[in-house]
Protein backbone atom coordinates (compact mmCIF):
# COMPACT_ATOMS: atom_id res chain seq x y z
CA UNK A 1 0.00 0.00 0.00
CA UNK A 2 1.33 3.25 -0.87
CA UNK A 3 1.95 5.49 2.54
CA UNK A 4 -0.55 8.83 1.65
CA UNK A 5 1.84 11.40 2.92
CA UNK A 6 4.77 10.03 0.56
CA UNK A 7 1.96 10.06 -2.05
CA UNK A 8 0.82 13.84 -1.42
CA UNK A 9 4.52 15.35 -0.62
CA UNK A 10 5.69 13.72 -4.03
CA UNK A 11 2.54 14.74 -6.23
CA UNK A 12 3.39 18.46 -4.89
CA UNK A 13 6.78 18.72 -5.02
CA UNK A 14 7.46 16.87 -8.03
CA UNK A 15 4.90 18.90 -9.52
CA UNK A 16 6.18 22.35 -8.29
CA UNK A 17 9.90 20.91 -9.67
CA UNK A 18 9.14 19.70 -12.77
CA UNK A 19 7.02 23.21 -13.85
CA UNK A 20 10.13 25.13 -12.61
CA UNK A 21 12.09 23.24 -15.01
CA UNK A 22 9.32 23.48 -17.67
CA UNK A 23 9.58 27.08 -16.89
CA UNK A 24 13.19 28.14 -16.10
CA UNK A 25 14.45 29.12 -19.49
CA UNK A 26 11.45 30.43 -21.16
CA UNK A 27 9.92 32.10 -17.87
CA UNK A 28 12.67 33.72 -16.34
CA UNK A 29 16.46 32.97 -17.94
CA UNK A 30 15.61 33.89 -21.51
CA UNK A 31 18.19 33.39 -23.77
CA UNK A 32 21.13 33.37 -20.86
CA UNK A 33 23.98 31.03 -22.03
CA UNK A 34 23.70 27.65 -19.81
CA UNK A 35 27.92 26.57 -19.43
CA UNK A 36 28.27 23.93 -22.07
CA UNK A 37 29.25 20.71 -20.05
CA UNK A 38 25.90 21.64 -18.62
CA UNK A 39 24.28 21.47 -22.11
CA UNK A 40 25.84 18.25 -22.94
CA UNK A 41 25.02 16.76 -19.62
CA UNK A 42 21.36 17.56 -19.97
CA UNK A 43 21.10 15.69 -23.42
CA UNK A 44 22.02 12.50 -21.81
CA UNK A 45 19.53 12.36 -18.68
CA UNK A 46 16.30 10.72 -19.94
CA UNK A 47 18.84 7.80 -21.50
CA UNK A 48 20.85 7.08 -18.78
CA UNK A 49 17.87 7.53 -15.96
CA UNK A 50 14.78 5.71 -17.99
CA UNK A 51 16.51 2.20 -18.81
CA UNK A 52 18.67 1.99 -15.75
CA UNK A 53 15.76 2.55 -13.71
CA UNK A 54 14.12 -0.93 -14.86
CA UNK A 55 17.07 -2.43 -15.34
CA UNK A 56 17.13 -4.85 -12.46
CA UNK A 57 13.34 -5.91 -13.48
CA UNK A 58 14.34 -7.14 -16.13
CA UNK A 59 17.19 -9.15 -15.08
CA UNK A 60 16.05 -10.29 -11.42
CA UNK A 61 12.30 -10.03 -11.94
CA UNK A 62 10.29 -9.75 -8.72
CA UNK A 63 7.21 -12.00 -10.11
CA UNK A 64 10.06 -15.11 -10.58
CA UNK A 65 11.31 -13.97 -6.85
CA UNK A 66 14.46 -12.78 -8.76
CA UNK A 67 15.26 -15.71 -11.35
CA UNK A 68 16.23 -14.67 -14.72
CA UNK A 69 13.59 -15.12 -16.72
CA UNK A 70 14.47 -15.92 -20.51
CA UNK A 71 10.93 -14.54 -21.79
CA UNK A 72 11.65 -11.20 -20.14
CA UNK A 73 15.11 -10.93 -21.18
CA UNK A 74 14.42 -11.96 -24.62
CA UNK A 75 11.33 -9.34 -24.92
CA UNK A 76 13.48 -6.48 -23.01
CA UNK A 77 16.34 -7.15 -26.07
CA UNK A 78 13.68 -6.93 -28.90
CA UNK A 79 12.40 -3.94 -27.52
CA UNK A 80 15.36 -2.21 -27.69
CA UNK A 81 16.36 -3.23 -31.12
CA UNK A 82 13.26 -2.47 -32.72
CA UNK A 83 13.08 0.46 -31.22
CA UNK A 84 16.30 1.99 -31.71
CA UNK A 85 16.03 0.87 -35.55
CA UNK A 86 12.29 1.79 -36.63
CA UNK A 87 12.30 5.33 -34.02
CA UNK A 88 9.02 3.94 -33.28
CA UNK A 89 7.98 3.20 -29.67
CA UNK A 90 4.59 1.62 -29.97
CA UNK A 91 6.51 -0.67 -32.65
CA UNK A 92 9.20 -1.65 -30.14
CA UNK A 93 6.23 -1.74 -27.22
CA UNK A 94 4.47 -4.04 -29.51
CA UNK A 95 7.04 -5.94 -30.26
CA UNK A 96 8.01 -6.80 -27.00
CA UNK A 97 4.81 -8.27 -25.54
CA UNK A 98 4.61 -10.27 -28.78
CA UNK A 99 7.90 -11.69 -27.66
CA UNK A 100 6.99 -11.83 -24.03
CA UNK A 101 4.04 -14.00 -24.26
CA UNK A 102 5.12 -16.12 -27.13
CA UNK A 103 8.45 -16.91 -25.44
CA UNK A 104 6.06 -17.61 -22.25
CA UNK A 105 2.96 -19.53 -24.33
CA UNK A 106 6.41 -21.60 -26.62
CA UNK A 107 7.96 -22.56 -23.12
CA UNK B 1 -1.33 34.57 -37.13
CA UNK B 2 -2.82 32.31 -34.05
CA UNK B 3 -5.54 30.92 -35.96
CA UNK B 4 -3.30 29.93 -39.01
CA UNK B 5 -0.80 28.39 -36.64
CA UNK B 6 -3.24 26.78 -34.06
CA UNK B 7 -4.59 24.66 -36.73
CA UNK B 8 -1.38 23.73 -38.29
CA UNK B 9 -0.41 22.43 -34.70
CA UNK B 10 -3.60 21.05 -34.35
CA UNK B 11 -3.28 18.57 -37.65
CA UNK B 12 0.27 18.20 -36.78
CA UNK B 13 -0.42 16.87 -32.85
CA UNK B 14 -3.66 14.72 -34.08
CA UNK B 15 -1.46 11.86 -34.67
CA UNK B 16 0.24 11.29 -31.65
CA UNK B 17 -2.74 10.40 -29.80
CA UNK B 18 -2.13 7.01 -30.94
CA UNK B 19 1.15 6.93 -28.95
CA UNK B 20 -0.43 8.62 -25.82
CA UNK B 21 -3.73 6.75 -25.52
CA UNK B 22 -2.12 3.17 -24.90
CA UNK B 23 0.59 5.04 -22.72
CA UNK B 24 -1.24 6.83 -20.69
CA UNK B 25 -3.90 4.01 -19.93
CA UNK B 26 -1.04 1.68 -18.56
CA UNK B 27 -0.58 4.53 -15.83
CA UNK B 28 -3.83 4.84 -15.04
CA UNK B 29 -4.06 1.07 -14.73
CA UNK B 30 -0.99 0.67 -12.85
CA UNK B 31 -1.51 3.47 -10.37
CA UNK B 32 -4.96 1.95 -9.35
CA UNK B 33 -3.22 -1.49 -9.04
CA UNK B 34 -1.06 0.45 -6.55
CA UNK B 35 -4.33 1.10 -4.69
CA UNK B 36 -4.31 4.56 -5.72
CA UNK B 37 -8.19 5.96 -6.02
CA UNK B 38 -9.24 8.01 -8.88
CA UNK B 39 -9.34 11.24 -8.16
CA UNK B 40 -5.90 10.91 -6.64
CA UNK B 41 -4.47 9.54 -9.76
CA UNK B 42 -6.26 12.28 -11.90
CA UNK B 43 -4.51 14.85 -9.74
CA UNK B 44 -1.28 13.11 -10.41
CA UNK B 45 -1.65 13.20 -14.22
CA UNK B 46 -2.99 16.95 -13.86
CA UNK B 47 -0.13 18.11 -11.44
CA UNK B 48 2.93 16.66 -12.80
CA UNK B 49 2.03 15.74 -16.23
CA UNK B 50 5.11 14.32 -17.38
CA UNK B 51 4.25 10.30 -18.22
CA UNK B 52 7.87 9.11 -17.40
CA UNK B 53 8.43 10.43 -14.27
CA UNK B 54 5.08 9.29 -12.84
CA UNK B 55 5.73 6.03 -13.95
CA UNK B 56 9.02 6.06 -12.36
CA UNK B 57 7.47 8.02 -9.29
CA UNK B 58 4.70 5.59 -8.95
CA UNK B 59 7.02 2.35 -8.90
CA UNK B 60 9.51 3.87 -6.05
CA UNK B 61 6.36 4.58 -4.16
CA UNK B 62 5.20 1.18 -3.96
CA UNK B 63 8.67 -0.16 -3.52
CA UNK B 64 8.19 2.12 -0.44
CA UNK B 65 11.57 4.32 -0.94
CA UNK B 66 12.39 7.52 0.85
CA UNK B 67 10.83 10.85 -0.17
CA UNK B 68 13.75 11.89 -1.24
CA UNK B 69 15.36 9.27 -3.00
CA UNK B 70 11.27 9.37 -5.57
CA UNK B 71 11.60 12.95 -6.18
CA UNK B 72 15.53 13.66 -7.07
CA UNK B 73 14.68 10.45 -8.97
CA UNK B 74 11.73 11.81 -11.06
CA UNK B 75 13.18 15.13 -11.27
CA UNK B 76 16.01 13.86 -12.79
CA UNK B 77 13.98 12.00 -15.66
CA UNK B 78 12.33 15.53 -16.29
CA UNK B 79 15.83 17.26 -16.14
CA UNK B 80 15.58 17.09 -20.08
CA UNK B 81 12.90 19.75 -20.11
CA UNK B 82 14.62 22.19 -18.98
CA UNK B 83 16.99 21.23 -22.13
CA UNK B 84 13.45 21.45 -23.87
CA UNK B 85 12.80 25.08 -22.54
CA UNK B 86 16.35 26.69 -23.37
CA UNK B 87 15.64 25.85 -27.15
CA UNK B 88 12.39 26.94 -27.43
CA UNK B 89 13.22 30.09 -25.46
CA UNK B 90 14.37 32.34 -28.55
CA UNK B 91 11.63 31.35 -30.27
CA UNK B 92 9.00 31.92 -27.65
CA UNK B 93 10.79 34.32 -25.65
CA UNK B 94 9.11 37.46 -26.28
CA UNK B 95 5.51 36.34 -25.23
CA UNK B 96 3.61 37.51 -22.86
CA UNK B 97 4.69 36.16 -19.29
CA UNK B 98 1.22 34.88 -18.75
CA UNK B 99 1.56 33.34 -22.06
CA UNK B 100 5.14 31.70 -21.18
CA UNK B 101 3.67 30.59 -18.11
CA UNK B 102 0.96 28.68 -19.45
CA UNK B 103 3.43 27.50 -22.30
CA UNK B 104 5.47 26.23 -20.12
CA UNK B 105 3.14 23.51 -18.37
CA UNK B 106 2.37 22.44 -21.44
CA UNK B 107 6.09 21.76 -22.42
CA UNK B 108 6.22 17.48 -22.84
CA UNK B 109 8.18 15.77 -25.38
CA UNK B 110 5.58 15.68 -28.48
CA UNK B 111 4.73 19.43 -28.11
CA UNK B 112 8.82 20.42 -27.69
CA UNK B 113 9.40 17.90 -30.63
CA UNK B 114 6.44 19.23 -32.75
CA UNK B 115 7.04 22.75 -32.26
CA UNK B 116 10.69 22.73 -32.85
CA UNK B 117 10.92 21.19 -36.36
CA UNK B 118 8.24 23.24 -36.87
CA UNK B 119 10.13 26.48 -35.82
CA UNK B 120 13.07 25.66 -37.58
CA UNK B 121 11.54 25.18 -40.97
CA UNK B 122 9.47 28.25 -40.70
CA UNK B 123 11.83 30.71 -39.02
CA UNK B 124 10.27 33.63 -40.53
CA UNK B 125 6.74 33.21 -39.21
CA UNK B 126 5.46 35.86 -36.66
CA UNK B 127 5.53 35.15 -32.81
CA UNK B 128 1.63 34.76 -33.00
CA UNK B 129 2.30 32.14 -35.51
CA UNK B 130 4.51 30.26 -33.66
CA UNK B 131 2.49 30.14 -29.81
CA UNK B 132 -0.79 29.75 -31.86
CA UNK B 133 1.15 26.19 -33.53
CA UNK B 134 2.39 25.22 -29.55
CA UNK B 135 -1.48 25.46 -28.30
CA UNK B 136 -2.71 23.62 -31.54
CA UNK B 137 0.41 20.82 -31.05
CA UNK B 138 -1.08 20.41 -27.34
CA UNK B 139 -4.71 20.53 -27.91
CA UNK B 140 -5.23 17.03 -29.19
CA UNK B 141 -2.44 15.55 -26.79
CA UNK B 142 -3.82 16.90 -23.73
CA UNK B 143 -7.41 15.48 -23.42
CA UNK B 144 -6.68 12.47 -24.61
CA UNK B 145 -4.09 12.22 -21.83
CA UNK B 146 -6.28 12.47 -18.99
CA UNK B 147 -9.39 10.81 -20.69
CA UNK B 148 -6.63 7.95 -21.23
CA UNK B 149 -5.55 7.77 -17.58
CA UNK B 150 -9.16 7.44 -16.32
CA UNK B 151 -9.95 4.95 -18.65
CA UNK B 152 -7.18 3.03 -17.65
CA UNK B 153 -7.52 3.59 -14.02
CA UNK B 154 -11.23 2.39 -14.21
CA UNK B 155 -10.02 -1.12 -16.70
CA UNK B 156 -7.86 -1.30 -13.69
CA UNK B 157 -10.19 -2.56 -10.99
CA UNK B 158 -12.04 -4.68 -13.14
CA UNK B 159 -8.47 -6.41 -13.67
CA UNK B 160 -7.49 -8.96 -10.86
CA UNK B 161 -4.03 -7.68 -9.16
CA UNK B 162 -1.04 -8.85 -10.27
CA UNK B 163 -2.01 -10.32 -14.04
CA UNK B 164 1.07 -10.34 -15.92
CA UNK B 165 1.37 -6.27 -15.92
CA UNK B 166 4.88 -6.47 -13.98
CA UNK B 167 6.91 -6.57 -17.20
CA UNK B 168 4.72 -3.83 -18.58
CA UNK B 169 6.80 -1.10 -16.96
CA UNK B 170 10.28 -2.21 -18.25
CA UNK B 171 8.97 -2.45 -21.77
CA UNK B 172 6.94 1.08 -21.94
CA UNK B 173 10.76 2.26 -20.44
CA UNK B 174 12.74 0.47 -22.73
CA UNK B 175 10.54 1.45 -25.62
CA UNK B 176 10.73 5.25 -24.79
CA UNK B 177 14.37 5.25 -24.74
CA UNK B 178 15.64 3.24 -27.50
CA UNK B 179 14.23 5.78 -30.06
CA UNK B 180 16.62 8.33 -28.55
CA UNK B 181 19.87 6.28 -29.41
CA UNK B 182 20.69 8.59 -31.66
CA UNK B 183 24.32 8.47 -31.40
CA UNK B 184 27.52 6.43 -29.82
CA UNK B 185 27.36 9.33 -27.10
CA UNK B 186 23.57 8.29 -26.50
CA UNK B 187 24.13 4.44 -26.08
CA UNK B 188 27.57 4.61 -23.81
CA UNK B 189 25.70 6.85 -21.51
CA UNK B 190 22.63 4.03 -21.31
CA UNK B 191 25.19 1.03 -20.91
CA UNK B 192 26.99 3.10 -18.66
CA UNK B 193 24.24 3.42 -16.63
CA UNK B 194 22.25 -0.01 -17.41
CA UNK B 195 25.83 -1.59 -16.14
CA UNK B 196 26.38 0.36 -12.77
CA UNK B 197 22.58 0.24 -11.52
CA UNK B 198 23.24 -3.85 -11.84
CA UNK B 199 26.69 -3.20 -10.25
CA UNK B 200 25.51 -1.11 -7.83
CA UNK B 201 22.07 -2.98 -6.52
CA UNK B 202 23.88 -3.31 -2.72
CA UNK B 203 23.22 0.20 -2.21
CA UNK B 204 20.42 1.11 -0.13
CA UNK B 205 16.78 2.70 -1.69
CA UNK B 206 18.08 3.51 -5.13
CA UNK B 207 20.73 5.45 -4.59
CA UNK B 208 22.95 3.24 -6.67
CA UNK B 209 20.59 4.36 -9.36
CA UNK B 210 21.51 7.86 -9.24
CA UNK B 211 25.32 7.34 -8.87
CA UNK B 212 24.94 5.43 -12.17
CA UNK B 213 22.64 7.72 -13.86
CA UNK B 214 25.14 10.52 -12.99
CA UNK B 215 28.06 8.52 -14.64
CA UNK B 216 26.28 7.58 -17.46
CA UNK B 217 25.39 11.46 -18.57
CA UNK B 218 28.96 12.45 -17.77
CA UNK B 219 30.10 9.43 -20.11
CA UNK B 220 27.83 10.48 -22.78
CA UNK B 221 29.52 14.26 -22.37
CA UNK B 222 32.77 12.91 -22.34
CA UNK B 223 31.88 10.85 -25.63
CA UNK B 224 30.24 13.74 -27.34
CA UNK B 225 33.27 16.27 -26.60
CA UNK B 226 35.71 13.43 -27.81
CA UNK B 227 34.10 12.86 -30.96
CA UNK B 228 34.01 16.25 -31.48
CA UNK B 229 37.91 16.65 -31.05
CA UNK B 230 38.54 13.68 -33.38
CA UNK B 231 36.10 14.18 -36.28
Amino acid sequence: MIDRSDFWTVIVVLGIGTYLLRFSFLGFLGNRLLPWWLVRGLRYTAVAVLPALVAPAVLWPPSTGGAPDMARLLAACATVIVGAWTRQMMAAIAVGVAVLFGVQYLA
Amino acid sequence: MVRRGFLRGVADGLPFVIVIVPFAMLFGLLASEAGLHLYEIILFSVVVFAGASQFAALQLLKEHAPVLIILVTALAVNLRMMMYSVALAPHLGQARLRTRAVISYFLVDQSFALASQDYDKRPDQPLAEKVGYFFGAVTPIVPTWTISTIVGALAGRAIPQGYALDFAVPITFLAMTAPMLRTRAHWVAASVSVALTLGLQAMPYGTGLLVAAAAGMIAGAGVESWRARHD
